[in-house]
């Protein structure tokens, strides 16, 4: 994949990549003002930073404090090492007990998994509930966004889609109206569902229980009226302490949204009379950057996407423009551990302005490890050698005649050259800026003259 | 007090009216100021591309150039964090670390180690100014938006204490302009979108000029200006705290 041309496609349309763009600005501005109502803020997320740094330093005692504790409680506890192993969990459990349709509320690690597809293939019903996660579902897509799966569709769309999906009127692009039609829709499929799936936002060692926050009450509705609750983590998710959410809680949504809290914060601990809990543990990857010390705070991500609301890069190309799972400033520090050469350009997809770092309510250094990973891609490329432009480049750069020379034929070309030569021959630059006009000397060559001793 | 002008590659080559402004200003508050004439770069092109190490020797060059003084001070907030935060592949020699804590940017000199709180400038006109990334958020000129702090802000200060001139707000104060080093070629599409709402927000509250601490953002937005032709001008803010050039 290469970002550049996926966000040069974006950008061909520019009023929809405004329209984007000012959307997305106006839930990082709710951001902003919720995170200044709360006083303590900055400590708020060192606290979160610090907790996150211990839990990750003793991921393995945790891990089995966790699951002693959540075997107590009756529910089953299921270990992934991969993503194949995680599907086969899920499809195992939902087989054993003649599972047809399964409803799910959001869960990022079931969309790194690729669960739905897996499922699909074999005979196995997924219905997303979250509407977001319906529409892009129903639209055939991946989600754009971690939080706001379908951010990228406009209501019109999102109108034409039910249309044709869901019977609604044509032409119907009012957002109460075409909830109700989800609602409605979603209805039928709660009610018919033979078990729920659900993701898991912080998974508490010392009560075996975890956590799901959502705004739309569908991961509740879906595990109370299933007799099957299946629930899929990744490693990273463990807090040590109950007392901890209250940290971790007043930042999620704050960050995600500017909502004080998701509308329901879900408590499970253990399985309701007569119905089955299972929790799936999943590594898939996070071990193996447990231990790759320049990348590990990656791993203390509370997945509330306030890193691409803010990333300007992100605003201006869409979350597909990533062609992965998170997209992002995350995603682009994640990608590359999956598959380096594929996903070379996305940590390259920012300016380093390092907004995404100093909006991260656990302080994960983005910026830092997109730089990091940039050297990583670079050296990977060792047998190809960097572009030679970039060989010369730091071959004038080390040698101060060269510099002067390079500098003063580049001055003397763009001095000599017509401003439509220019754009066609310096492209990058020449598309969507004039070139700087080149004086006839250098600074060096003024102050020489002019200040230098005799 | 000696003071190495440190002057970033495109500013030697393209703006050297910055430069200069830069010199005169540090004059006037009394700096022995010199400019090691073999300076180049501070390796940063190679560096953000990802050639962090094919850049040793560029940096290796500009340990060499500035051995000699007690500060080291530039008009660009992005190189100088460079230096100060990359330079951590070098070997940590005594001058690679001194250097490396003795570098600093224009604004932050004048209000740190100078602390000037006078200056004879005149500039009687609107002014948005441009918070660059690097400045705001790498070395903490001002308080970043996303953070829930109070900070001076280094460069504002400075220019309130240039007679009539008034600074304009703008929506988004401290949105990134899309300027990036080579993110400005490889990602041109973005970049010249998010250059040109930077561009406008300023065209929304109407300053006449633009100023900022790094001339490679002002360069991004003078070319998308000069193209679209739009009613603003860019200066260095050396430029202004200088007297106004303009």
């Amino acid at each position: 994949m290469n970002h550049p041309q996926e966000a040069s496609v974006f950008n061909d349309d520019p009023e929809r990549s405004q329209w984007h763009d000012e959307t997305l600005w106006l839930v990082r501005d709710k951001r902003d003002q919720a995170a200044h109502r709360v006083g303590d803020w900055e400590s708020l997320r060192e606290q979160a930073s610090q907790i996150k740094a211990h839990s990750l330093s003793k991921l393995d005692d945790y891990l089995s404090e966790f699951e002693k504790n959540a075997i107590a409680n009756g529910i089953k506890v299921h270990w992934a090492s991969d993503a194949d192993e995680h599907n086969r969990i899920v499809l195992k459990i939902l087989k054993d007990r003649g599972v047809q349709q399964l409803v799910k509320s959001k869960s990022m690690l079931t969309e790194e998994c690729h669960l739905n597809p897996f499922l699909d293939a074999n005979g196995i019903e997924v219905i997303d509930t979250d509407l977001g996660e319906r529409i892009v579902q129903l639209a055939d897509e991946p989600p754009s966004h971690i939080v706001m799966p379908a951010i990228h569709m406009r209501k019109e769309e999102v109108g034409e889609l039910f249309h044709d999906h869901l019977g609604s009127e044509a032409g119907a692009s009012d957002p109460e109206y075409l909830t109700d039609v989800a609602r409605q829709h979603l209805r039928a499929k709660f009610l018919a569902a033979d078990a729920a799936l659900t993701g898991v936002n912080f998974a508490v060692a010392e009560t075996g229980g975890f956590v799901v926050c959502t705004n739309e009450g569908n991961a509740d509705l879906g595990v109370h009226l299933a007799p099957v609750h299946i629930a899929c983590m990744g490693i990273e998710k463990i807090i040590p302490l109950a007392e901890d959410l209250g940290v971790f809680l007043r930042l999620l949504a704050r960050s995600a949204t500017g909502q004080d809290l998701t509308v329901y914060t879900s408590h499970f601990h253990s399985p309701r009379t007569g119905a089955e809990l299972h929790l799936v543990l999943v590594d898939n990857g996070r071990s193996e950057r447990l231990g790759q010390e320049e990348f590990r705070d990656a791993l203390k991500c509370i997945r509330c996407g306030a890193c691409m609301n803010t990333c300007p890069v992100y605003r201006r190309s869409g979350g597909h423009s990533y062609d992965w799972t998170l997209p992002g400033p995350l995603g682009s520090v994640l990608a590359p551990h999956v598959d380096m050469d594929a996903f070379s350009s996305l940590p390259f997809a920012s300016t380093l302005c390092g907004s995404c770092t100093d909006v991260c309510p656990v302080k994960i250094d983005l910026h830092g490890q997109l730089y990091a990973w940039r050297q990583k891609i670079m050296a990977g490329k060792s047998d190809s050698g960097p572009p030679l432009a970039m060989k010369m480049l730091a071959f004038i750069l080390a040698r101060p005649a060269a510099f002067r020379s390079a500098g003063w034929l580049g001055r003397w070309i763009i001095r000599h050259t017509s401003s439509n030569w220019q754009r066609r021959r310096f492209k990058g630059w020449g598309a969507s800026r004039e070139l700087p006009t080149a004086p006839k000397e250098s600074f060096r060559t003024w102050y020489l003259k002019n200040r230098a001793a005799p | 007090m000696r003071v190495g002008l440190f002057i970033p590659c495109f500013v030697d080559q393209l703006k050297p009216a910055v430069a200069i402004a830069t010199l005169e200003l540090l004059e006037r508050f009394g700096c022995d100021v010199f400019y090691p004439e073999n300076q180049t770069c501070c390796g940063q092109p190679l560096a953000n591309a990802g050639l962090e190490s094919e850049s040793l020797p560029v940096m290796k060059q500009f340990v060499s150039s500035f051995e000699e003084c007690d500060y080291i001070v530039s008009p660009s907030g992005s190189c100088v964090l460079h230096v100060r935060e990359h330079y951590d592949t070098l070997d940590q020699t005594d001058s690679v670390q001194r250097i490396r804590s003795q570098t600093m940017e224009l604004c932050e000199f004048l209000t740190d180690i100078l602390h000037i709180e006078r200056l004879d400038a005149s500039f009687p006109h609107r002014v948005g100014v441009l918070a660059s990334c690097h400045g705001l958020r790498g070395l903490r000129l001002g308080a970043a938006s996303e953070l829930v702090e109070q900070r001076p802000d280094k460069v504002r200060n400075l220019l309130d204490m240039v007679s009539g001139l008034e600074v304009v707000e703008t929506s988004r104060s401290d949105e990134c302009c899309g300027f990036g080093g080579t993110f400005a070629l490889t990602e041109d599409a973005v970049s010249g979108a998010m250059g040109r709402d930077r561009l406008n927000d300023f065209l929304e509250s109407g300053p006449a000029y633009i100023t900022g601490t790094d001339m490679s953002c002002l360069m991004h937005l003078e070319g998308i200006i000069r193209r679209n032709e739009l009613p603003l001008r860019v200066l260095h803010v050396a430029e202004i705290l200088n007297g106004g050039a303009a």
